[in-house]
């Protein structure tokens, strides 16, 4: 049998049960919404499923009742008539399901009667009411096998066997037989083997299995005996794959657990008693414990792909449906998650998909019109970050329609009017998750009912997911879900602080260092941040035992310790530990709902010695980074979706005073150290102030009305570049705050970029492209310049500011025309209007359209396809390069690697000049 | 006395009908919990303290495979830490699938008692300790509280730690 097929029965038959026990209170009590929902869902996604399998009886059924069950919804009274009439649609779609199952097509038939009757129901609403409720009882009265199914025997020979009139040919196999062999195998296990059926209209479809019976027993083909060779081939690829309750996987993984720590138990026993005869079979059953752990632990992991095998072929016939030209492509199909989570998540993403399909991708000719490829591209990708699992369902389509949910959400009573007009669209873009919101104008077969993304939401919030959208009108839209490890099993490290353990998650953990107070790296104050200088870049750092407030004050060394260098989306940071033991396979268990609540954990696990210890969650602790750097200025409370945007654009920012009494903050990023120097080691040579740095004499340079301290200690900001240095003299460095940069006020005064609020006041961003030169008069120039007629154009977009302003410079100074773009529609819009680039430089992080979708909206249209694209990322990580690529850019550098940029950009460039 | 005996005949669920308590001393006081409510009674090995979480958390274990959240019923009960020396003890409860552990200082016996014996609260109880009760029992000698488990399980996760 068709896999697609099998799949649809044995998911819709589970649904089925499920709804049966509904359908019992339904009737007793019709007004109950949530009952209704989870039928009006069934039958969605029974009408939706068959629409792409080919099943138009079953589908127009489905489609009917769904109208009059969406009636109910909209609040339509429901009668006891529409009750007998819901109930006696679904026994004729079990009927026609069982004939499905027994022949795989859909028995021949006719539904007009039901169909009409509700179709009536819906038009006449309180007027159909009253209709003569003989008639609807005959219809509930379906399930005879005479009804609409009579036409076709097979579909009646699973209920009556003897229908049969003739002998059975060779090969085929007798009713009963097939009865017996539906009863005795799994659903999944109805192999091709048991197709053949007696049926004289069957007779095509039966030739081949015929002939793998023949083939499979050659002597006994001429006999009616070979039915039971048919069984036995049916019985041989069950064998291979059986379905299992996950609750049995579920048991049998604690048992494992169970026999782990009785293992460890053992274990000790014999590590005091040193000759020990049991000593050898007790490393046997190590070992073979060790086997079977893991050896169950796989039975619960599956690739995502699995849920997205049906998808492409429903890509394909809603293409054709809609007359569409869609691609589907799909990423990261290998990326393993637990099975549990799997099942939960199918759904959402079909719904998802023909979302994208039937709303977002708009129509050849409109796309057309818009400048796009006719071909509209839906993109599925699923990856690791941070311990989560990523899922992105993106679109190149029209985006979503702002102004239509606005008016759906006011008249659904959702919001209200003044509310709408303080919300940001992103905001308003989140309506569409709530239960009965569709914005479709037609009611099409395909979606557009608002169930889909209520669906949607309702499955992922099971899982204790997030999900997210985000779309650029003209653009597309995407939609990300993140699943939390929980039920996933992860390699974590185990470290220690303040006598107890905790288990990071691996995927967040970079790197390990161990800080000591004599060597390259130790961890110093700023005021009372601490911060780690590693590799040219300062790192902020939080003491793991501080931050879960079960620091017990023996705290010894401050210099000293482990750093566990942590990396959440594009923030870094270090974990400050007392110890690091060694990493295990966890497997995470939801905290109890009485911890929930506390977000530094993402759960539990037992470790293999039996102890429970707490799984940290990184994106926890990112929050309290931005937070504690604000604990005396509280910002306004924001609400908590604006402030999780806000996150992923934090800045690190080191204020400091100089000149004036007014702070002045530049990003900690372009920093390279923070030096305290003796005054009396500054000296005054050819007019300027110098000092002997590291074997190298490095100019001091003084913002306007600083300075130089001629007693005591000189505080500079030290910035690097190509084994030069420069000092920047300033009065006193004050504190590193995380913020969003966002320059208000650009700088009239030299040196300044603007004005930007920080912490609640009003700091002058510094720009450290002024400084530079300031030192060394050809600091940006003396990297090779190009002959200028040649130069090449380099198209930058970034939503920042200061790195526009800073890098401008930095590229022209290499000797490229810049362009530079605020955000990604910009940059599209300069792309498009006809000047011609020869590279595009982008920021990853950027608001509405991001890196990545910028990248993949640059490779889908055709004239750029081939445009080299270098991302720009304060976000570099082997996930984050990998996740690049896939985007379709060339290039990943890291945003304050200005050699590493100009290298980038050359080799990019020089390709492009070759293949010219 | 006779009026709040006359008060708890609302109560009632049947004439003579009776309950099964397992008692429990905490802080010098005997509670009872009903039999049908308790799953096991444990010795709280290897307890992990959970960090930022309320202060009537004692922690988490691992018993048999699952994770039990342990209360601290005397942390819960307003009374002071328990410093005799002798191990703790704990019951098992379950809500809604979650396993919990009740932190006691010590099991007693199990008794049959009447409900329509089981008297409201008195008016004076402590307030902290009134929440959790779901009434008293007289017996020989000194006085039962009846612990209402769902109550006790009731924690506000707003409760924090200092």
């Amino acid at each position: 049998m068709d896999d697609l097929l099998r799949e649809f029965l044995t998911e819709t038959s589970e649904s089925l049960d499920t709804v049966d026990n509904q359908l019992v209170r339904f009737e007793q009590d019709p007004n109950n919404a949530k009952i209704l929902d989870n039928i009006f869902r069934l039958v969605h996604t029974i009408k939706g499923t068959c629409g792409f399998l080919g099943l138009p009886r079953l589908e127009a059924l489905a489609h009917a009742g769904e109208t009059l069950m969406g009636k109910f919804r909209d609040g339509m009274p429901v009668t006891g008539d529409a009750v007998s009439l819901i109930l006696a649609s679904i026994d004729r779609i079990k009927e026609i399901l069982a004939g499905l199952e027994a022949t795989e097509t859909e028995p021949q038939g006719s539904d007009e009667d039901l169909i009409e009757k509700l179709h009536e129901m819906v038009e006449h609403g309180m007027a159909a009411m009253s209709a003569p409720a003989p008639l609807v009882a005959s219809a509930s009265a379906a399930p005879e096998p005479a009804a609409p199914v009579a036409a076709i025997p097979v579909a009646e020979g699973t209920l009556v066997p003897q229908t049969l009139e003739r002998a059975l040919r060779p090969g085929e196999v007798s009713l009963d037989d097939l009865e017996r062999a539906f009863q005795e195998t799994a659903i999944e296990v109805v192999a091709p083997a048991l197709v053949p059926s007696s049926a004289p209209e069957a007779e095509p479809r039966a030739a081949s299995p015929k002939k793998e019976a023949k083939e499979a027993s050659k002597p006994a083909a001429k006999r009616p005996s070979a039915d039971l060779e048919v069984v036995a081939e049916g019985d041989k690829i069950a064998n291979q794959s059986i379905r299992v309750n996950v609750d049995t996987l579920e048991h049998l993984m604690t048992m494992v657990s169970e026999l782990v720590l009785t293992r460890n138990q053992l274990l000790e026993i014999s590590r005091r008693n040193e000759d020990t005869e049991f000593k050898v079979p007790l490393q046997r059953l190590s070992n073979v414990t060790a086997e079977l752990q893991e050896g169950v632990m796989k039975t619960r992991m599956q690739p995502i792909g699995n849920a997205w095998q049906k998808l492409p072929r429903i890509v394909r016939d809603l293409s054709g449906e809609l007359h569409k030209q869609i691609e589907l492509e799909m990423h990261g199909a290998d990326t393993e998650l637990d099975r549990q989570v799997l099942d939960l998540i199918k759904d959402p993403l079909t719904h998802m998909v023909r979302n994208s399909a039937d709303h977002g991708l708009e129509t050849p000719a409109e796309r057309v019109a818009n400048g796009k490829p006719e071909q509209g591209t839906i993109r599925l990708s699923a990856y690791h970050e941070g311990g989560h699992i990523i899922i992105c369902i993106a679109d190149n389509g029209r985006g979503l329609n702002t102004e239509r949910i606005k008016a759906k959400a006011l008249q659904n009573g959702l919001v209200t009017e003044a509310e709408l007009d303080k919300m940001t669209e992103a905001q308003i873009h989140k309506f569409i998750f709530a239960p009965g919101f569709s914005t479709a104008a037609a009611v099409t077969s395909v979606s557009g009912r608002g169930v889909g993304m209520d669906v949607v939401r309702t499955n992922i919030d099971q899982i204790g997911g997030t999900i997210d959208v985000k779309s650029v009108a003209g653009e597309g839209s995407s939609v990300t879900i993140k699943i939390p490890l929980t039920l996933a099993i992860v390699s974590a490290l185990i470290v220690e602080a303040a006598g107890d353990r905790f288990a990071i998650p691996q995927l967040a953990v970079v790197e390990l260092v161990r800080a000591r107070a004599n060597s390259e790296h130790r961890i110093e104050r700023i005021k009372d941040t601490a911060v780690l200088r590693l590799r040219n870049k300062l790192l902020p750092l939080m003491h793991l035992k501080k931050l879960l407030k079960i620091d017990d004050g023996t705290s010894s060394d401050p210099e000293n310790g482990f750093i566990v260098v942590t990396q959440v989306g594009s923030q870094t940071f270090g974990i400050v530990v007392d110890g690091v033991f060694h990493t295990e396979e966890i497997v995470v268990k939801p905290m109890s709902t009485k911890l929930r609540h506390i977000d530094m954990f993402s759960g539990n696990t037992i470790l293999g010695d039996g102890a429970v210890i707490m799984i940290i969650d990184p994106n926890g602790i990112a929050k309290a980074l931005g937070a504690s750097g604000s604990a005396s200025h509280e910002i306004a409370d924001e609400n908590a979706a604006s402030r999780a945007n806000a996150a992923e654009q934090l800045t690190s920012l080191l204020v400091f005073r100089a000149g004036s009494s007014q702070p002045k903050a530049v990003p900690l990023g372009l920093v390279t150290r923070l030096e305290e120097i003796a005054a009396d080691k500054i000296e005054l040579s050819n007019g300027r102030y110098m000092v002997q740095y590291r074997e190298q004499l490095m100019p001091l340079v003084q913002m306007a009305g600083v300075s130089v301290q001629t007693s005591g200690a000189q505080p500079i900001l030290v910035f690097a570049d190509d084994g030069r240095s420069m000092g920047l003299v300033v009065d006193e460095i004050i504190d590193i705050v995380e913020e969003k940069l966002h320059i208000e006020v650009a700088g009239s005064q030299e040196g300044i970029l603007g004005s930007a609020v920080i912490k609640g006041h009003a700091t002058e961003v510094i720009d450290v492209g002024h400084f530079l030169p300031m030192a060394f008069a050809d600091w940006f120039s003396r990297k090779e310049m190009r002959p200028s007629q040649s130069a090449q154009s380099v198209l930058l977009v970034d939503d920042s500011a200061f790195f526009r302003n800073m890098l401008a410079p930095v590229l022209k100074a290499a000797g490229y025309r810049v362009r530079v773009a605020p955000n990604a529609q910009e940059g599209l819009a300069a792309l498009r209007s006809g000047q011609a680039f020869d590279v595009v430089l982008t920021d990853i992080e950027m608001p509405d359209m991001n890196g990545f979708e910028f990248a993949e909206t640059i490779r889908a249209d055709q004239h750029f396809g081939a445009m080299p694209i270098i991302a720009l990322s304060s976000m570099v990580s082997p996930a984050a390069i990998e996740r690049g690529r896939l985007a379709g850019f060339h290039d990943y550098v890291a945003k304050f690697d200005r050699p590493g940029l100009i290298a980038a950009l050359k080799e990019q460039t020089a390709e492009l000049s070759r293949a010219a | 006395m006779s009026k709040e005996a006359n008060m708890t005949s609302k109560t009632q669920i049947a004439e003579g009908s009776v309950a099964e308590y397992v008692t429990a001393m905490i802080g010098g006081q005997l509670f009872g919990l009903p039999i049908s409510r308790v799953q096991d009674v444990f010795m709280p090995e290897r307890l992990t303290r959970v960090p930022l979480s309320s202060s009537e958390i004692a922690g988490v274990l691992n018993l048999r495979g699952r994770i039990v959240t342990v209360v601290d019923m005397r942390a819960r009960l307003g009374l002071p830490k328990n410093d005799d020396g002798k191990p703790a003890m704990a019951v098992g409860v379950d809500l809604r699938g979650e396993s919990y552990g009740l932190l006691i200082d010590q099991i007693g016996e199990v008794l049959t008692l009447a409900d329509d014996s089981r008297e409201e609260n008195p008016v004076n109880l402590d307030p902290r300790m009134a929440k959790l009760a779901g009434g008293v029992h007289r017996l020989d000698g000194q006085l039962m509280v009846v612990l209402d488990v769902d109550r006790v399980l009731e924690l506000l996760p707003t409760q924090l730690a200092a």
